[in-house]
């Protein structure tokens, strides 16, 4: 059994082989893979040890002190926090090799092409085909609200592979690669003027079989795999008193004495205890995790930060004044990650609209609630018995 | 902003076992049929159900050191004893003597007092208005050769009171028995937490200390503390709720179905989380004596708007039954109402809040 004693030694020996001031930042990320702490609760030879995740923080203690470069997890969050999990439960042993060291090195971005067009919230309702045709997959369709698409080697792509059965049940899910003939990449100009998401056009994508993930027609169950491991990263390191959107208009606050009323004091007072309250409610459900009784607050966090950050976000826009008037740029970019609180006040007003909808629109996100919460009847569900052809659309 | 030390905000299996306790006794001796019914007798407050607490389990004296026969916890263990209390809207002194009154007395080190206190051989009330915030202005009584003299109005729990704890115009905190001024009750919104006017014509008293720091402490308890009570009302009013529309059918439908009731539920649930972490943070810091001030203003500033939104959800989704005198809801809205404005109400906490973080007023 390893403990953090011995990793604290592993850590020092891959520091000594590859010092971090003479070793390129690419064949150091993967020596640490090949030693197995990247992270360390996958199994050995995929980049882990196979031992407990909390024993993460040792490793990354003794590189983070050394000065070792680290794999920017935030451009890859897509490949680290779904695809990496679900590869690792559902993928073949040559599908886990081929795939999992160049996704946590960075080496090569994942996207996920799971939202259409007509199947948002209602995601089972997908329509992209995937059709048998020798030993392979024939795939048309169009998928949408797809970040790094752009500049993903690789997608999760769910697509519907029986259209006579009930929608969640004619579903797969394979590993597409994003460079074949066929896949187009179209960026999606957003209010903010910004691309950060993309359209995507399948046409006659040819998939061989060996990059289905999990059982035909289990796409679903595996897709659930991957969203559920989209919630996961909640909990990871405390947030500090006015982290996040409500440390901006404090700060401007504090700075622009010209610009306050009694009115903006009072909203802005009460935005400030309700982002207090929010915080420590998720101070709460990290010991919670901690402690290994992991509560239900989960589901309500993202609910409370995507109409806290609005209504801040506003507050702030209208605290400004005439400033508020202005933007700072709509030139169309191309942002490699999101930045919530980045830029200024207008354009957080904007992008924080996003934050009800996507990953769960607030509405959706109230049923679960109200369901496997507080154990409310669930919607009545019409299409649950229906084949996916026969469903009104 | 400096980083914050972390507060403990889970329950310790000790205090999970003391809830279960408190909840029991509740149980066996506060239902809320018989808590209707005594609001209309003459005596509002249950003693017994305050000797069951007070004798049976020592929870008058948990925040009194052991030796002076107290049990020497802590306000996370008094936070859950006042959870369980708001859950049952107990007609029982506990916040006004168990935690307000008790705090004044160890600010001033009166032990005597103290130790009857623990025993439950007294009851104590601070002789200051209910709705009297920490730091604001205290109405006191003119000192006068030797005797108190004048009116004190709003006092919580003052006609079960022994003993009045009263700032005087020296600057001074007395403590004067009951039996030595007139007590009148006023009718109150909080029938299960009953006011009354306190009235000196001459009445001796002893010094205990000095008045300001000794009040302001006793109201910054009162004020984190409540914040619990808040929860545990709030907590039963929407367990309460969602039980009952799973029950209730209208339009062949259990009623809790409707996605329009089923997000205000959920939306409700949201509330309630965030009281318990706020209520939680405020009870850990009055414990640890770390981030008090911010911490009891926030949960003052939060929990007021969320225990009433939670009772006047609970009447309004209960339909006309929640209307009648029969069903307990209105005496949970009465408390939360009451409560809003005890010890402060949130405006007071978020101007107090304004100077602590440094968001100042224009």
């Amino acid at each position: 059994m390893t403990d953090a004693t011995e990793l604290r030694t592993r850590t020092k020996e891959l520091l000594a082989a590859h010092p971090p001031a003479t070793t390129e930042r690419l064949d150091f990320l993967r020596a640490r893979f090949d030693a197995g702490l990247a992270w360390v609760h996958y199994p050995q030879g995929l980049g882990g040890l196979g031992v407990p995740r909390s024993l993460q923080a040792v490793v990354d203690a003794e590189l983070a002190a050394a000065g070792a470069p680290d794999n920017d997890p935030r451009r890859i969050g897509i490949g680290l926090g779904m695809a990496a999990p679900t590869i690792l439960q559902y993928g073949t042993e040559e599908q886990k090799r081929r795939l999992l060291r160049p996704l946590w090195t960075g080496e090569e971005v994942w996207c996920q092409l799971f939202s259409e067009p007509g199947a948002g919230s209602d995601l089972a309702a997908l329509g992209t085909r995937a059709v048998r045709e020798d030993g392979g997959w024939v795939v048309d369709g169009q998928k949408v609200w797809t970040s790094s698409a752009h500049l993903a080697r690789w997608a999760i792509l769910i697509a519907r592979t029986d259209p006579d059965l009930p929608k969640h049940r004619g579903i797969t899910y394979f590993v597409c690669d994003m460079t074949d003939p066929g896949v187009e990449v179209r960026p999606l100009r957003q209010i903010t003027g910004e691309a950060e998401f993309n359209e995507v056009f399948l046409t006659g994508v040819r998939i061989p079989d060996s990059r289905r993930l999990g059982e035909i027609g289990d796409g679903w169950r595996v897709a659930q795999t991957t969203l559920n491991n989209e919630r996961v990263a909640i909990g990871g390191t405390p947030i500090p008193r006015e982290g996040g959107m409500i440390g901006k208009i404090a700060g401007t606050w504090r700075e622009r004495p010209d610009l306050r009323t009694h009115d903006l004091h009072q909203r802005l007072l009460g935005l400030w205890v309700e982002a207090e309250v929010a915080r420590l409610t998720g101070v709460r459900l990290r010991q919670q995790l901690v402690a290994g009784q992991p509560g239900p607050e989960g589901a309500g966090m993202k609910l409370n930060f995507a109409r806290l950050n609005q209504e801040i976000s506003g507050l702030e826009v209208e605290l400004l004044g005439e400033e508020g008037l202005l933007y700072d740029d709509w030139t169309m970019r191309r942002p490699e990650m999101v930045d919530f609180t980045g830029r200024e006040a207008g354009y957080r007003y904007l992008r924080s609209k996003g934050n009800s909808i996507e990953g769960g629109t607030s509405e959706v996100l109230l049923n679960i609630v109200a369901e496997r919460v507080l154990g409310l009847p669930a919607e009545p569900r019409t299409d649950k018995d229906v084949a996916w052809k026969d469903l009104a659309r | 902003m400096s980083a914050q030390p972390e507060p403990a905000l889970l329950y310790s299996e000790e205090e999970e076992a003391l809830r279960a306790a408190v909840r029991d006794l509740l149980t066996d001796h506060c239902d809320p049929a018989g808590v209707i019914t005594r609001t209309e007798s003459a005596t509002p407050q249950d003693l017994s159900l305050w000797k069951a607490l007070a004798d049976s389990m020592g929870l008058a004296g948990l925040l009194i050191p052991e030796e002076l026969g107290g049990q020497g916890a802590t306000h996370r263990e008094t936070a859950v004893v006042l959870e369980e209390l708001g859950r049952a809207v107990a007609p029982v002194p506990y916040l006004t003597s168990a935690v307000v009154a008790t705090e004044a007395l160890l600010a001033c080190a009166a032990d005597d007092l103290l130790t009857e206190l623990a025993s439950a051989t007294s009851v104590a009330a601070l002789a200051v208005g209910l709705h009297v915030a920490p730091g604001g202005s205290v109405p006191d009584v003119r000192l006068e050769g030797g005797t108190l003299h004048g009116e004190l109005t709003g006092i919580a729990d003052a006609a079960v009171a022994d003993v009045l704890l009263v700032p005087a115009d020296d600057g001074g905190l007395y403590a004067v028995r009951a039996a030595d001024v007139t007590v009148t009750p006023q009718t109150s919104l909080d029938l299960t937490r009953p006011l009354a006017r306190v009235t000196l014509d001459g009445a001796s008293g002893r010094r205990l200390g000095d008045s300001g720091p000794a009040v302001r402490r006793a109201l910054r308890a009162g004020a984190g503390l409540l914040a619990s009570e808040q929860l545990g009302l709030a907590d039963w009013l929407l367990t309460e709720t969602v039980r009952y529309l799973k029950e209730r059918k209208q339009f062949n439908r259990q009623v809790g179905g409707f996605q329009a009731l089923k997000h205000r539920l959920a939306g409700l649930w949201l509330e309630v989380a965030g009281l318990r972490a706020a209520a939680r943070n405020a009870a850990d810091a009055l414990a640890t004596g770390e981030d008090t001030d911010v911490a009891v203003a926030v949960a003052q500033a939060y929990a007021a708007r969320v225990a009433v939104h939670a009772a006047e959800e609970a009447l309004q989704l209960h339909g006309g039954i929640g209307m009648t005198w029969e069903h307990p809801v209105h005496l949970y809205l009465k408390r939360a109402k009451a409560d809003s404005i005890a010890y402060g109400a949130a405006g007071t906490h978020r101007a107090a809040l304004a100077d602590l973080v440094d968001l100042r007023a224009p």
